[in-house]
């Protein structure tokens, strides 16, 4: 089986999405990888230690790196005609699969979170209705077969193999996909760690009370525990908060070892994001509320008492 | 200017979602408007506006004859719907959607922007967006936060996860819009009454040129092996706050050594 992953980095360094797919990869069969941006030594370096032999690579001169992307697989594809291509369920994963699938005619499986190869028989386990139920899906059309994995889904490891070869590939015609060109890179501060990577996540929903409250509750808590801060889609789609921060089935997948969802009521759509946390603490006021059918501790309080007192307490600790 | 917007009409999310005997998506009940749509159409309202003429006009597939979230939409200004609607489309991928969604919108035609949202809210493959922009060969900038429109070109700024992009391209275009990035407006009482009499063109994916290998369980080329009750993950302990609750709190905290 050869696979072909859809590598991302940021400054110079593979994302942990983009390295859980390599480990898994490597497992299935022979992995090679294509990267759209800049640090391409240091990036070859990053995926050969998790199983890539091979990186395919092209300029993004300017363009979304997704839609790159595509371009660059679908030109390796005309030659290697990789088995199976990877992708994580992130930003410019989903542009890059998107476009890839529409240009070669190859539906795209999403939101797996297993993948398992049987003889030349591909299927992707998906989780659906808020994680209450696994389907398998498995391709029957010709290679090579496309699907989308959540974050978090495998745990990446070192394989310790040796750079991967550098291969810059011509794109070809890209038709007008290219046009669109990102003028400008805005960077917001941050506090402590990415809300994937974190070890705490503190997530706030509408029981918060306000937009105003996000801050001095949910943020503030998160940062006395070096956590990362998130959110319920529905204070997203009141625009409370931005997009990025949204945990669940539209949002991000997170595994932490303890997660603190402050004023959830827990909708299937936010527990299928959070309920392979290790820990879970719920606060909220309505008792019938089905986040706590998940929480490890559960607390039938008001968030806008409780998490005051206890910020107080965890300052007075420390 | 003339803004298309996607729009998916899907069972009620707070219901309990079931899969049928042939694993699709049970729609039995009354659909509604996907939330996630009314910030594209809220936004393309808004763009029209500003532009100073121009039709909103709404395109949705589905497999029965499905209206009522089109009505919604409808009420909040749109003009105009396309629907395609067949029994063939049960089982469609997301591709074999965005070909038909390609279709309409080539139907439609003159239309300087499509709008979406970032993905469904039941099906969430989120990757509609770029493969309607492929097959019509358009840009896609996606996940806007922020639209505008001025001298033939669009510039969202484009959700990351360090913070936004700025991106820019000309149109026509597909934009893919992350939810909260407008208030949608709910339909007043004229609106609703108006919409009751606004066009909807409904067609079957034949009349745009769609085989029917090419939608439905044909077209999406996979086919699903087994589904399964996933583990539920058990309660712990629940306690009512008297004041005290944060004591409690705190004490977990010690025990998983985070503090």
């Amino acid at each position: 089986m050869k696979i072909l992953v859809f590598a991302e980095a940021d400054n110079g360094a593979p994302v942990t999405s983009t390295l859980e797919l390599l480990t898994k990869a490597r497992a299935l069969g022979d992995v090679e990888a294509a990267y759209v941006g800049s640090d391409v030594d240091a990036v070859a370096a990053a995926v050969g230690e998790y199983g890539a032999t091979k990186l395919y690579t092209a300029d993004s001169q300017g363009s979304l790196v997704g839609v790159v992307g595509a371009s660059l697989i679908a030109a390796v594809i005309a030659v290697g005609q990789p088995d199976l291509v990877l992708f994580a369920q992130t930003y410019d994963g989903r542009d890059a699969v998107g476009r890839l699938s529409a240009r070669i005619d190859r539906p795209v499986l999403t939101n797996g979170y297993s993948v398992t190869v049987d003889g030349d028989s591909v299927s992707i386990g998906a989780q659906v209705f808020g994680g209450r139920v696994l389907v398998e899906t498995q391709f029957t059309g010709p290679t090579p077969h496309l699907a989308a994995i959540r974050p978090k889904s495998f745990v990446a490891e070192p394989s310790g193999g040796a750079a991967a070869t550098i291969e810059q590939v011509d794109l070809g015609e890209t038709g007008r996909s290219t046009e669109a060109k990102v003028l400008d890179h805005h960077v917001e501060e941050r506090e402590g760690p990415k809300l994937e990577e974190a070890t705490i996540v503190v997530s706030g929903g509408r029981g918060i009370g306000s937009a105003e409250s996000y801050g001095p509750l949910v943020d503030e808590l998160a940062q006395l525990l070096k956590g990362a801060s998130g959110a319920s889609r529905a204070i997203v789609d009141a625009g409370w908060v931005p997009y990025s921060k949204q945990v669940g089935q539209t949002g991000k997948t997170v595994k932490p070892k303890l997660y603190i969802a402050l004023g959830i009521s827990g909708a299937t759509q936010h527990l299928v994001g959070m309920k392979g946390s290790d820990n879970i603490i719920a606060i909220n006021k309505d008792a019938e509320a089905p986040i706590f059918s998940v929480a490890d501790l559960g607390v039938v309080g008001d968030v806008q008492k409780v998490v005051p007192k206890l910020i107080e307490a965890l300052k007075a600790k420390s | 200017m003339n803004i298309l917007v996607c729009v998916k009409q899907i069972p009620d999310p707070a219901t309990p979602g079931e899969l049928t005997a042939e694993h699709t998506l049970k729609r039995e009940a009354k659909l509604i408007l996907d939330e996630s749509d009314s910030f594209g159409v809220e936004m393309a309202l808004q763009l029209v506006d500003k532009a100073g003429g121009g039709d909103v006009t709404l395109i949705s597939v589905a497999p029965n004859g499905e209206v009522s979230g089109l009505r919604t939409a409808l009420a909040m200004g749109a003009a105009k719907a396309v629907l395609v609607s067949d029994p063939s489309l049960s089982g469609s991928d997301s591709l074999s959607t965005a070909k038909v969604i390609a279709k309409a919108v080539e139907r439609v035609g003159d239309a300087d922007l499509l709008l979406t949202a970032t993905e469904s809210t039941d099906g969430y493959t989120g990757t509609i967006p770029a493969q309607v922009a492929e097959l019509l060969d358009w840009p896609s900038l996606t996940f806007a936060k922020q639209v505008t429109i001025a001298d033939g070109k669009v510039t969202i700024q484009r959700q990351t996860e360090a913070g936004y992009d700025v991106v820019e391209a000309s149109l026509p275009a597909v934009v893919s819009v992350t939810a909260g990035v407008v208030e949608p407006r709910y339909p007043s009482f004229k609106g609703i009454m108006a919409a009751k009499n606004k066009p909807v063109d409904a067609v079957k994916p034949a009349d745009l040129g769609l085989a029917d290998d090419q939608v439905g369980w044909a077209g999406a080329r996979q086919k699903i092996t087994s589904v399964e009750q996933a583990p539920e993950r058990q309660a712990g302990e629940k306690i009512e706050d008297d004041g005290t609750a944060f004591e409690a709190v705190v004490a977990y905290l010690e025990k998983l050594k985070v503090v």
